[in-house]
C-alpha cells in the first residue's frame, strides 16, 4: 500500500470521525425543538450535554480539511472552490452556531435567549444537510474540466441525489443525537427521547437505504455493499437496542450507522476522489492527487506520535462529563 | 457574471477583512489564556480570594474573545481553498502541513481543555483544573508557531523544491518551515506583540474600576483587591512584552532587509538605494515619479536599523522595482507595493506599540507598592494606588483623572498596532502571495467567478459586523461591573470520582 492510500483512509477516518461526534452535536441542537424539549429548562439540558465536548468534536473538522489541504492538495483545492456556496453556508453557520452556544446564557433577556437557541436549530440543521449534499456530490463525481477545475453551477449541486444525501445525513445525526440523548440526560427528556426513537429511526431507515442503494448503483463495489448491510443493520439494532433500554449499545449502533454510512461513500469513491463526470481521465485520484512521499512520510509520523493522545485526553472528557443532566441539575439562569 | 472588478481585488478584500478581524480575537485568546491561567495558579498556590476573582473576571472576558476566536479560523482555513485554490494546488504539499500540524496539535488541546475548564469548576481537583488553562495557553502558543510557520513560507520560502513535472513546490525539510529564522523571530515578535495586547486590555479594564474606587464610587473593597493585583500583573507583563516586541521587531526588520528590500523601502519610502540611508519620520511621496515630495528624516538612522552600523547602503524601491523586472519581466511597477499602505501600516504600527509600552512603563511606576515611596503614601492592597511620581509627591487630581483615562484608552493600542503589522506585512510582499514564487493574481480559483466572491465577502462582511456589535456589548456588560466578588471558590476540592450526593448537585456552570 502506498502512503497515498494511506492518507485516503486516513482522511476518511478524519472526516467519519468527525460526522459520528459532531453527528449527535448537531442532533442535539435539532433535538432542542419540540421534539424533544419542552421548557427552556429542559432545552438548556439538551444543550449542556454537549456543553463540554462541542468544540472538540468540531476540530474533527478543521483537522480533516486541514490533513485533506496537507495530503492531497488537489483534492482540497477542487472540493474547497467546487462547493463554494454550500461551504460558505457551512462555514457561516458553524460560526453563528459556536456563537450560540457561548453566547446564549450571557445575557438574562428572552429575546436573546430565544434568538441564539433558534440560531442553534438551524445552523444544526443547515450544517449537516450541505455536508450530506457535498458529499453525495464529490461520490457522484461533478464536471470536472482538464484543469482540475469545476465546470459546472452551484444549482446544479442540488440535484436529486444530492438532495437525498442532505436529508439522509441530516436524520443520521438527529437519529444519532436522540440516542445520545438517551444516553446522557435523566427524568422526562430520557423517557422521550426513546419513544422519539424508533418513531425517527424508521424514516431514517428508509431514506439510508434510498441513498446507500443509489450510491452502490451508480459507483459502488464489493467492499462499498458489505458497510452498506452493516449500515442498514445497524440502525434498526440500535432502535431495537433503545427499546430495550440498552441506552449505551443504542448509541453505539447509532454511531455505527453513521461510521458505515460514510465509510460506504469513501469506498464508493476510492481510488478517485473527485470523480469527474465529463470525461473520465479528468478525475483527480488518489495517486495523482497526493502530496510528495517526503510531505506525507512527515504527516504520517506526526499522526502516529500524536493521534493516539487527542484519542486518549477527548475520551476523558467524556469520562470527566459522564454523569447525565437533568432538570434538577440546571442551575439557575445568571 | 463579467463585473468590472478582479477576481483578485474581491479575493484580496475578502482575506484581509476576515484576518484582520480574526486577528483582533487571536492576540487577546493567547494572552489571556496565559494571564488568567497565571492568576489561577496564584490562587491555587496562595488560598488568597482576590485571586479568584481575577481569575473568574478575566476568564469571562477571554471565554467571550475566544469564541470568536475560534469560529472565525473554520474560514481561514477554508478560503484558501474556495479562493485560493490555485494557490493551494501551487503550495499545498508545503503549506498543507502545518495547517494539518495546527489542528491535530494545537487546536485539540486548546478545545478538549478550554471545555474542561469551562465545565470542569465542580469536576476537576483544582491543580487539575489549572492544569487545564495552562495547556489550553500552550495549545494557543503553539498554534500561532505553526500557522506564522506557514506565513513565513510565504514571506520567506524555504524547505521546497519546485517539482519539475508539475511545477509546484515540494516540501524538503519540515524542519527548515518549522525553525527558519523567519518564522522563529516572527513567532517571537507576534507571541510578545500578543501579550502586550491582552495586557493592555487588562491594564485598560483594571484602570478603569481602579479609577473609579479612586474617585470615592461606592465600591466593594475586594472588587478593588482583585483589580489592583490585575493591574500590578499586567502592568508587568505589558512591559516585558512591549521590550520584547521592541527588540524582536528590531531583528525582524534587520531579516527582512536582508530577505525582502522592497517591503522595508516601501516601509520607508526609500526610493533609490542610499549610503548611509535615513530613518524616514514622515514623508509626502509621489508613487508615480518614485521619489518623495516632502521628507523629514534622520541621517543614517535607517542603515543602522538595517545592518547596525551608520554606513551601510540600503537598497531603494525603484532599484529593487527595476532589479526585479529584469529578473522576472514586466516592468518597473508591477513589482512596487502599494507604498502608502505600506509606509503608513508600518509606522501606525510602531506607534500603537511603542505607545502602550510607554503607558505600561509610566503605570509600574506611577502605581508603585513600595519601590521609593514613603510609608505615608503607601494603600492597603484592598485600596486604589495613588499615583506617586516621586518620593513624596504624588499626581495632582487633574493630571491623575487624566492619566487613567489614558490608562484605560490604553486597551486599545496594541489591538491598532497588531492589525497595521499585518497589513503592513502582508501588503508589502505584493505583488507576490509566495515571495518571488507565486503571484497573488495566478492564485486565485479559476472557476470561482467573481459574482459569487462579491456575495461571499459581502455576506461575512454582514455577518462579522452583527457579531462585533454583540461581543462588544458583551465585553463591556461583562467589564463594566468588575469581578462578582460574591462568588466563592468550591468549599471543598473536587474529586475526580465524587459521591452520589456530589455528582448530582447542579452543574457549576452550564450554557
Amino acid at each position: 500500500m502506498h502512503l497515498a492510500d494511506l492518507w485516503f483512509i486516513l482522511i476518511a477516518l478524519l472526516w467519519t470521525g468527525y460526522f459520528f461526534l459532531e453527528g449527535f452535536d448537531f442532533g442535539i441542537g435539532v433535538l432542542t425543538t419540540r421534539l424533544l424539549a419542552r421548557s427552556g429548562t429542559e432545552r438548556r439540558v439538551l444543550i449542556n450535554t454537549i456543553g463540554p465536548v462541542w468544540d472538540g468534536n468540531e476540530v474533527w473538522v478543521i483537522t480533516a480539511a486541514g490533513a485533506t489541504f496537507a495530503a492531497f492538495p488537489d483534492w482540497y483545492a477542487t472540493m474547497f472552490s467546487a462547493f463554494y456556496l454550500p461551504l460558505l453556508a457551512v462555514v457561516m453557520c458553524l460560526i453563528v452556531r459556536g456563537v450560540a452556544f457561548e453566547y446564549r446564557a450571557k445575557r438574562p433577556g428572552a429575546r436573546w435567549q430565544r434568538s441564539w437557541e433558534r440560531a442553534v436549530v438551524w445552523t444544526s440543521a443547515i450544517t449537516p444537510f450541505l455536508w450530506g449534499v457535498i458529499f453525495a456530490n464529490m461520490v457522484r463525481g461533478i464536471a470536472i474540466d482538464a484543469g482540475k477545475s469545476y465546470a459546472g453551477g452551484q444549482g446544479e449541486l442540488f440535484n436529486g441525489y444530492a438532495v437525498l444525501g442532505g436529508f439522509t445525513t441530516l436524520a443520521l445525526c438527529v437519529c444519532h443525537g436522540t440516542a445520545f440523548a438517551a444516553l446522557k440526560t435523566d427524568g422526562e427528556i430520557r423517557e422521550r427521547a426513546r419513544r422519539l426513537a424508533p418513531v425517527l429511526g424508521a424514516g431514517t431507515l428508509l431514506m439510508l437505504l434510498a441513498f446507500l442503494l443509489w450510491t452502490q448503483a451508480g459507483s459502488g463495489n464489493g467492499r462499498s455493499l458489505g458497510t452498506l448491510v452493516v449500515a442498514c443493520a445497524a440502525l434498526p439494532a440500535a432502535l431495537f437496542l433503545s427499546r430495550l433500554g440498552r441506552e449505551g449499545w443504542a448509541f453505539v449502533l447509532s454511531g455505527l450507522t453513521v461510521v458505515a454510512t460514510f465509510a460506504t461513500l469513501f469506498l464508493a469513491l476510492y481510488p478517485e476522489v473527485m470523480p469527474s463526470t465529463l470525461d473520465s481521465d479528468w478525475s483527480l485520484t488518489v495517486a495523482d492527487a497526493a502530496s510528495g512521499s517526503y510531505t506525507l512520510t512527515v504527516m504520517t509520523v506526526i499522526a502516529a506520535v500524536f493521534t493516539p493522545f487527542v484519542l486518549l485526553y477527548q475520551s476523558w472528557t467524556y469520562w470527566v462529563f459522564r454523569r447525565r443532566i437533568s432538570v434538577d441539575r440546571i442551575p439557575a439562569a445568571h | 457574471m463579467e463585473l468590472a472588478v478582479a477576481q483578485e481585488t474581491v479575493a484580496r478584500w475578502q482575506f484581509g477583512v476576515t484576518t484582520v478581524y480574526h486577528f483582533l480575537f487571536v492576540p487577546l485568546s493567547i494572552s489571556l489564556a496565559g494571564i488568567v491561567a497565571a492568576l489561577e495558579t496564584a490562587w491555587v498556590r496562595t488560598g488568597k480570594v482576590k485571586y479568584f476573582h481575577a481569575t473568574k473576571f478575566w476568564g469571562k472576558l477571554f471565554l467571550i474573545n475566544l469564541a470568536m476566536g475560534v469560529v472565525t479560523g473554520i474560514l481561514q482555513e477554508f478560503q484558501f481553498g474556495m479562493n485560493w485554490s490555485a494557490y493551494s494546488r501551487f503550495v499545498g504539499d508545503v503549506f498543507g502541513a502545518p495547517l494539518a500540524m495546527e489542528a491535530l496539535i494545537a487546536f485539540f488541546f486548546e478545545s478538549t481543555f478550554i471545555g474542561l475548564w469551562i465545565f470542569g469548576w465542580d469536576r476537576l481537583p483544582k491543580r487539575l483544573h489549572c492544569a487545564c488553562i495552562w495547556i489550553v495557553a500552550l495549545g494557543t502558543v503553539l498554534s500561532a508557531w505553526f500557522i506564522l510557520a506557514a506565513n513565513s513560507f510565504m514571506q520567506h520560502p524555504v524547505g521546497y523544491r519546485i517539482d519539475p513535472v508539475s511545477g509546484r513546490a515540494q516540501l524538503t525539510d519540515i524542519w527548515q518551515v518549522l525553525f527558519q529564522d523567519t518564522t522563529l523571530v516572527v513567532v517571537f515578535h507576534t507571541l510578545t506583540a500578543a501579550f502586550l495586547t491582552g495586557a493592555a486590555l487588562v491594564v485598560g479594564i483594571s484602570a478603569y474600576h481602579l479609577a473609579r474606587a479612586g474617585r470615592g464610587a461606592e465600591t466593594d473593597g475586594r472588587k478593588t483587591a482583585a483589580m489592583r493585583v490585575s493591574l500590578r500583573l499586567s502592568l508587568v507583563v505589558a512591559v516585558v512584552a512591549g521590550l520584547g516586541t521592541a527588540l524582536s521587531g528590531d531583528r525582524l526588520a534587520k531579516v527582512m532587509f536582508e530577505q525582502q528590500p522592497m517591503k522595508m523601502a516601501a516601509a520607508e519610502a526609500l526610493w533609490d538605494t542610499e549610503a548611509p540611508a535615513p530613518f524616514s519620520i514622515l514623508s509626502v511621496g509621489d508613487v508615480g515619479e518614485g521619489r518623495n515630495l516632502v521628507a523629514l528624516e534622520i541621517p543614517a538612522a535607517l542603515s543602522f536599523l538595517a545592518e547596525g552600523d551608520f554606513s551601510s547602503p540600503v537598497a531603494g524601491i525603484n532599484d529593487t522595482a527595476e532589479e526585479q523586472a529584469r529578473e522576472f519581466g514586466g516592468s518597473r511597477e508591477d513589482y512596487i507595493p502599494d507604498i502608502f499602505m505600506t509606509y503608513w501600516g508600518f509606522r501606525l504600527m510602531i506607534f500603537f506599540g511603542m505607545a502602550g509600552l510607554a503607558v505600561a512603563a509610566a503605570g509600574l511606576w506611577l502605581t508603585r507598592k513600595r519601590f521609593w515611596l514613603h510609608p505615608a503614601h503607601r494603600t492597603g492592597e484592598d485600596e486604589p494606588p495613588h499615583l506617586m511620581l516621586t518620593r513624596n509627591v504624588r499626581m495632582n487630581a487633574f493630571l491623575s483623572r487624566w492619566s487613567w483615562r489614558v490608562a484605560v484608552l490604553t486597551l486599545a493600542f496594541p489591538l491598532a498596532g497588531n492589525s497595521f503589522g499585518w497589513i503592513f506585512t502582508e501588503m508589502g510582499r505584493q505583488p507576490w502571495v509566495v515571495l518571488d514564487l507565486q503571484r497573488t493574481a495566478d492564485a486565485v480559483s479559476p472557476d470561482v467567478g467573481v459574482g459569487r466572491q462579491i456575495v461571499s465577502l459581502a455576506a461575512l462582511s454582514a455577518l462579522y459586523a452583527v457579531l462585533a456589535v454583540v461581543e462588544a456589548g458583551l465585553m463591556v456588560k461583562y467589564a463594566r461591573p468588575g469581578p462578582d466578588v460574591g462568588e466563592r471558590p468550591p468549599a471543598k476540592d473536587p474529586t475526580l470520582r465524587p459521591s452520589d450526593e456530589d455528582g448530582d448537585q447542579p452543574l457549576a456552570f452550564a450554557y
